[in-house]
């Protein structure tokens, strides 16, 4: 079967691995970059282009933190003059007035601010940070400066009993989105899964209070609520495809399918300093190793579903099943559905014998 | 609350990859149909319904208020137009 690419529609730039902040559950790979290992402002800048003329239109800037790269205004100016939609995805911390305006002015159209907790003793301790209160100041400063707003919010067991108060506080702070994502288990929130499962009793807590408020901010502030998909019988669509609509570059150039894709092993990483990018997302091995129908099996090859969720995740397949192309095991029609279930209450079992462990908290790689 | 504009953060481009326009927005992009595009075009705010239908109608045939109330109205749902 002939797979018909279509050109993507956003790409992640993660500029940096570095970030103030410590979250535990943070999507970063384990193994972090170092700053040597990043790209130049050279680098940077071709790759923003490349990916323009390849059809990119939403450019996520992140990290880490991307306003720790002091280049920052200059690939905001040339992916806005480009005629991409620049989305700034920040903690918040080191984002002045000046340095917002600035950035707005080069053509910036959207901040996302991460929130970890609805008050600053919850909020920093998850951030291992002291950064809540700052974050209260950076949103106003959004709003000052007349940009929309996101405030994304990871939800974990250490959060969950705290949506309304999460609500209440996005609202205060004038956001137009608010994220309220479950943890996904890759990187260091996989490494913390113990410690950041939801109980069945906080999803099922939360889920009216979603529901209600989605409903009661209609039109003023929109509410995106991310499943804890562990928990659910069928998985997400994830990324709307393998090599569909969107890439990810890392900060040394790798160029992935989906953020966490490093962790599939299996996978033959390309990088934009040894191959062209649009070279990288219609002809490389690993943008055409899941995409169409093809390499799936079953149960997904004759589901019903599989237009529907593509399988769900390649990541998880391979992180709890050693198998790529498996049906992701949180499909309840999965011949793994197991693992998850063993999962989940294993899990469950560690906390009622031991209690909650602590965090192992987001740190560089320690080489000497 | 008689004249649209595009809400703030949502911006109409025409993209010379896919060779249509594009209305770009937080997490977002939609591609509009050359008569929607035509449409969100007039929506800067100084324009109302019957007077966007005037000047489509200069530049379209049988372009109705009503089409024009109808097309807005879902961008209104899609948070990609407000009144003022």
């Amino acid at each position: 079967m002939d797979v018909t690419v279509e050109p993507p529609l956003g790409m992640l730039a993660e500029l940096t691995h570095r970030c103030p902040l410590h979250c535990p559950y943070c999507s970063n790979p384990v193994e972090l970059a170092a700053k040597r290992d990043e790209l130049t402002t050279a680098q940077w800048l071709e790759v923003i282009e490349a990916a323009r003329d390849l059809g990119v239109l939403q450019v996520h800037l992140s990290g880490g933190e991307p306003l720790l790269r002091p280049d920052l205004p200059e690939l905001v100016a040339r992916a806005s003059e480009l005629g991409c939609y620049v989305n700034l995805v920040t903690s918040g911390l080191g984002l002045t007035e000046s340095r917002l305006a600035d950035l707005a002015e080069r053509g910036l159209a959207h901040v996302q601010l991460s929130v970890q907790g609805a008050d600053a003793a919850r909020a920093d301790r998850i951030a291992g940070a002291k950064a809540h209160a700052r974050k209260v100041d950076t949103a106003a400063v959004v709003r000052a400066v007349g940009l929309p707003l996101s405030v994304n919010v990871v939800l974990h067991r250490a959060n969950h009993d705290q949506v309304e108060e999460l609500i209440d506080l996005a609202e205060r702070m004038g956001a137009d989105r608010l994220e309220l994502a479950n943890t996904q288990y890759y990187g260091w929130a996989l490494r913390n899964r113990t410690a950041l499962m939801p109980t069945p009793e906080q999803l099922a807590a939360a889920e009216p209070v979603v529901r209600a408020a989605i409903e009661r901010l209609r039109g003023r502030m929109e509410i995106v609520y991310v499943v804890a998909d562990y928990y659910e019988r069928y998985p997400k669509p994830c990324m709307y495809g393998w090599g569909a609509r969107q890439l990810t570059v890392a900060p040394n150039g790798d160029v992935l399918p989906c953020p966490a894709a490093s962790v599939i092993t299996t996978l033959d990483v390309e990088n934009v300093k040894r191959r062209p990018l649009g070279e990288i997302w219609y002809e490389s091995a690993s943008f055409n190793a899941f995409r169409g129908e093809d390499w799936m099996r079953d149960p997904c090859r004759t589901c019903d579903r599989r237009a529907l969720d593509f399988g769900g995740c390649r990541c998880q397949a391979f992180m709890l099943t050693g198998d790529a192309s498996a049906t992701d095991p949180v499909c309840s029609r999965s011949p793994d559905r197991s693992v998850v279930d063993g999962i989940l209450a294993g899990e469950a079992e560690t906390v009622a014998s031991a209690g909650v462990p602590d965090f192992v908290m987001r740190a560089p790689t320690v080489t000497r | 609350m008689v004249k649209p504009r595009l809400r703030t953060g949502v911006r109409l481009t025409f993209d010379r990859v896919r060779d249509t326009h594009v209305l770009l927005f937080p997490e977002g992009v939609l591609v509009p149909n050359a008569t929607a595009a035509a449409v969100l075009e007039l929506c800067d705010g100084s324009n109302e319904v019957g007077e966007i239908a005037d000047r489509l109608g200069a530049r379209f045939r049988g372009v109705r208020v009503e089409d024009v109330a109808g097309v807005l109205a879902r961008f209104e749902d899609r948070r990609v137009v407000e009144w003022t």
